[in-house]
């Protein structure tokens, strides 16, 4: 199971808190997961004194599972690290899911902004999980920055579109064989979580792949089982893939018919 | 005194981070807090004294990915 900063995860499975129809249907879906790591935010409180955020915060609690905050939304490293810092107090924790957005449309991380960040969150004693691109001079710059798990995307966020660079996902699995590595966003089907999995990942974190099914706690389910045979087809070391066919059953012996 | 609370204008009359917490019946509330973009830790929130024009963010615990 995945150890990320010093604290194994009995799961593989990371789930996120948005977009549930309900807060029973968020419950159910993490039950039914299995998931040990839940992504949460922070955001201004309606005007008129609601109390969302406190009823939230039960709500998390009583999951049980560890907190990982993220900076969701942040477009430049001050906003992103003030936001962590705000984050750390909230929800007591040195955990941050660093995102720092790039591009509005495909909010694809901002490479430079996100190791810029990652530095001084790491020096100010943070345990950063950067929310990145596959490129592997990027990943290489935030482990030097200090981080200790990198979380590649698979897709844009909210897409389902899967793993978009599988020879890009297997090579930083190969360059980086001691570090952990997680999914983070795009996957849309449990199958792309099995494939994750297969490819030597640790764990993959999710969201709206689960809240915006038909039944989220099913796919959770889904999603869980997916985790699951993925990991443990890894774990049986794949025959390689090649081009040209090989019979599987023996020729020797076969029986002269012409 | 008009400030800047959560991107809104607003005439508040707490002289503090603190005071204003308790004007807005937050005081025991789970929040975060900033002024002009920068984190003021809880225990920093009683000495930090605000002025006219400040910016100051409170934030809760939200649903997030």
């Amino acid at each position: 199971m995945p150890t990320f900063y010093g604290t194994e995860i009995a799961s593989r499975m990371m789930l996120g808190t948005a977009q549930y129809p309900s807060p029973k249907v968020l419950a159910d879906a993490f039950r039914r997961s299995g998931a040990g790591v839940a992504t949460v935010s922070l955001r201004r409180e309606a005007s008129g004194g609601g109390n969302a955020g406190q009823q939230f915060w039960s709500l998390i609690q009583d999951l049980d599972v560890a907190i990982l905050p993220n900076t969701a939304g942040c477009h430049s490293v001050r906003e992103a690290v003030t936001t962590a810092q705000m984050a750390r107090e909230l929800f007591d924790t040195r955990w941050i899911k660093l995102e720092v957005i790039g591009h509005a449309d495909t909010l694809q991380p901002d490479p430079f902004g996100l190791v810029e960040a990652a530095r001084i969150l790491t020096d100010e004693g943070f345990q950063v999980f950067p929310y990145c691109t596959e490129d592997l001079v990027l990943c290489d710059r935030l482990l030097e920055a200090g981080c200790e798990v990198l979380m590649p995307w698979g897709a844009p966020i909210g897409t389902g579109l899967g793993l978009n660079n599988i020879y890009g996902l297997r090579s930083l699995r190969a360059h980086f064989p001691d570090v952990p590595l997680v999914v983070d966003a795009g996957l849309g089907l449990p199958s792309q979580a099995a494939h994750a999995m297969e490819l030597g990942y640790d764990a993959v974190l999710l969201n709206t792949a689960v809240a915006k099914a038909g039944d989220p706690a099913a796919m959770a389910e889904a999603f869980a089982g997916a985790v699951a045979a993925g990991a443990a087809g890894h774990a049986a070391d794949p025959m390689p893939p090649r081009d040209m066919a090989a019979p599987s059953t023996p020729v020797l012996g076969k029986a002269f018919l012409e | 005194m008009k400030i800047t609370l959560n991107g809104e204008p607003r005439d508040v009359t707490g002289r503090n981070l603190a005071d204003l917490l308790e004007e807005l019946g937050q005081g025991e509330a789970r929040v975060a807090t900033a002024v002009n973009e920068q984190f003021v830790p809880a225990g920093r929130r009683a000495t930090t004294v605000l002025s006219p024009g400040d910016r100051v963010e409170i934030v809760a615990p939200r649903q997030g990915g």
